[in-house]
């Protein structure tokens, strides 16, 4: 056999028509951002519900993110992912009560510690039980679907059933802390402090999230695992145990998500996290499963749509997410930004 | 046969309700290529997937370098020193060049030195480094498929079908790499169908068929002897 010839590259650079085809999903929040500031009217209005929306999309990112990574990584479709939800709220809202001292006093810095603990608290909890969840109720079914829904879905209700036993089968009503109730005044329009609260946390955590992914050695495997797990674990990477600190990482933010969204709504109920599953797997399937960025987009949408069509025409609010969901799907069928898997 | 860094003995694998696997047995011998050649379905793949971990086998015994491999599990293999180019390539696409090489080096950063080595056996990698790897041409992903088994020095090199699908030119520059790696000293056990490319390449050879290892011994018997070639594996090396 001769010697091999100089190789030319035959790598085609992406046209300007790909490379906008890919910034597309970034593009249609500014785009609905426009376009409800056209349908809406009043400028006022349109930036209240627009603040308001990033706001309950920065949530509903918070309690996705966890849900399409382990969906992605690990292949498993966690129903009971909603019950971190709760189980993270009921936490969070206990250390309030605890700390009401600190959450009702009319200081700044003693409000946000007292929210941090909560937050700490409900992430701590509800990592320890998804450790074990994970042992116990999900490793059994790895590699079947229906399995998982079902088993999961039983979790959930148990999950929830626990809750009621802890917790007493009420729903409980709380404040926000004094310093993180109200509203300031911006161009005219009245923003919730509290909303502007959960936007700054909801981009903190998709920043920090990025940078865990994209900047270190376990977020690159964390990212190939998600595309071949079975490549990974024959590059030397023990993919079980990241399954199982992805899985730990996804239910803690779950629980993040949920002291957030208890404090957003001012009231819990065990079903709170069932309650916000439906739009947390819109956003997960629209986004494309395993991907980050995408659930991130995804949630935005979802919470800017959500309020724009509320302010506009109420009854149509409940199914506008779905109409979105079905317009995404027609014209990207894996989702906006999927995960192209390796097998 | 003189010190053998990897035996099989009596190996075999089902997947499914389906023995693939039948009893296979043989040695690679160490700082040498060993071809695994055989028609399609005969076992080839499965052989290098149980080897690796990635399959289990139900019976018989694997020593990598005097270690039973059969208790560890894929990520344990390569620690211990193998190194696996699978058929499919594995090629993470949305992941860039640098990142698929990163992941593969598990002591730390990529070694500059063995990087500049690679970059001149394989100069398009350092054009696209910094670009996805779903954007690489299939010859490309090859490339990078087998660099990223050589980013650190392994044992023992398992390359399914490096050569599979490629343009002639490509296959060239395959060749003159695993060439450059074999005169490094390295083990190499290589399942190829192109068999001007095993002839360029081996120096011994098994012929698999039925989940068996049917026949085995140099390559330079194999390639010159057609009979033996129509016997096992119904054609001849002449043709090719």
């Amino acid at each position: 056999m001769s010697a091999a010839p100089d190789h030319k590259p035959t790598f085609a650079r992406l046209s300007l028509g790909d490379q906008l085809g890919r910034a597309t999903p970034y593009l249609l929040i500014p785009a609905l951002i426009v376009l409800g500031y056209f349908a809406i009217g009043a400028p006022t209005s349109w930036l209240t519900l627009t603040v308001s929306g990033l706001a309950m999309g920065m949530m509903i990112f918070i309690m996705a993110s966890g849900l399409t990574l382990v969906f992605g990584l690990m292949d498993i479709i966690n129903f009971g992912h909603g019950a971190f939800i709760s189980l993270g709220a009921f936490m969070g809202i206990s250390v309030l009560f605890w700390l009401s001292g600190w959450a009702t006093a009319a200081s700044l810095p003693l409000n946000i510690a007292a929210v941090l603990l909560a937050i700490l608290a409900a992430m701590l909890l509800t990592g320890v039980v998804a450790w074990g969840f994970e042992r116990v109720i999900v490793r059994p079914v790895y590699g079947s679907h229906l399995k998982q829904i079902l088993i999961t879905v039983g979790a959930l209700i148990v999950l929830e059933e626990l809750i009621h036993v802890i917790w007493g089968g009420q729903e409980i009503f709380l404040n926000r802390p004094p310093t993180l109730q109200g509203a300031v005044t911006f161009a005219g329009a009245a923003l919730e402090k509290y909303r502007i609260l959960a936007v700054v946390v909801g981009l903190a955590i998709f920043v920090a999230l990025r940078l865990v992914l994209r900047r270190t050695k376990i977020g690159l495997i964390v990212r190939a695992g998600v595309q071949n797990d079975e490549m990974v674990e024959a590059l030397g990477y023990r993919l079980k145990l990241v399954f199982i600190g992805v899985f730990i990482a996804g239910s803690a933010l779950a629980g993040l998500g949920g002291v957030m969204w208890a404090l957003y709504e001012q009231v819990i109920t065990a079903g709170m996290g069932e309650n916000m599953m439906i739009l947390i797997f819109i956003v997960v399937i629209i986004g494309g499963l395993g991907s980050v960025e995408g659930a991130f987009i995804g949630a935005l949408l979802v919470g800017l749509l959500q309020n724009y069509v509320a302010f506009l025409e109420p009854k149509i609010a409940l199914v506008s997410n779905i109409g979105l969901m079905t317009a995404i799907l027609l014209w990207r069928p894996q989702g906006m930004m999927p995960v192209v898997k390796g097998h | 046969m003189p010190d053998p860094i990897l035996r099989l003995t009596d190996v075999a694998t089902d997947i499914a309700q389906y023995h693939i696997l039948k009893g296979v047995g043989f040695e690679v011998p160490r700082g040498q290529v060993t071809m695994i050649l055989g028609r399609n379905g005969v076992g080839k793949t499965t052989t290098m997937r149980t080897i690796m971990g990635l399959w289990r086998n139900k019976a018989g015994r694997i020593d990598f370098d005097g270690t039973d491999l059969s208790p560890l599990s894929a990520a344990e293999r390569c620690r211990a020193g193998i190194g696996y180019v699978p058929e499919d390539m594995g090629i993470f696409t949305d992941l860039t060049v640098a990142e698929n090489m990163t992941l593969a080096a598990l002591s730390g950063p990529p070694d500059a030195a063995r990087l500049d080595w690679l970059f001149t056996v394989f100069p398009p990698l350092k054009t696209f480094w910094s670009s996805s790897a779903g954007n690489l041409s299939g010859g490309q992903k090859q490339m990078l498929s087998i660099a990223r088994a050589m980013v650190e020095e392994r044992r023992l090199y398992l390359i399914d079908e490096p050569t599979k699908g490629l343009a002639p030119a490509i296959v060239s520059t395959m060749v003159g790499a695993l060439r450059e790696l074999k005169r490094q000293g390295a083990s190499i056990l290589l399942v190829e169908q192109n068999f001007a490319v095993a002839r360029a390449l081996g120096d011994r050879a098994l012929v698999m068929d039925d989940g068996r290892v049917t026949w085995s011994g140099a390559m330079s018997e194999l390639s010159t002897d057609t009979g033996l070639q129509e016997r096992l594996m119904g054609l001849s090396l002449e043709a090719t």
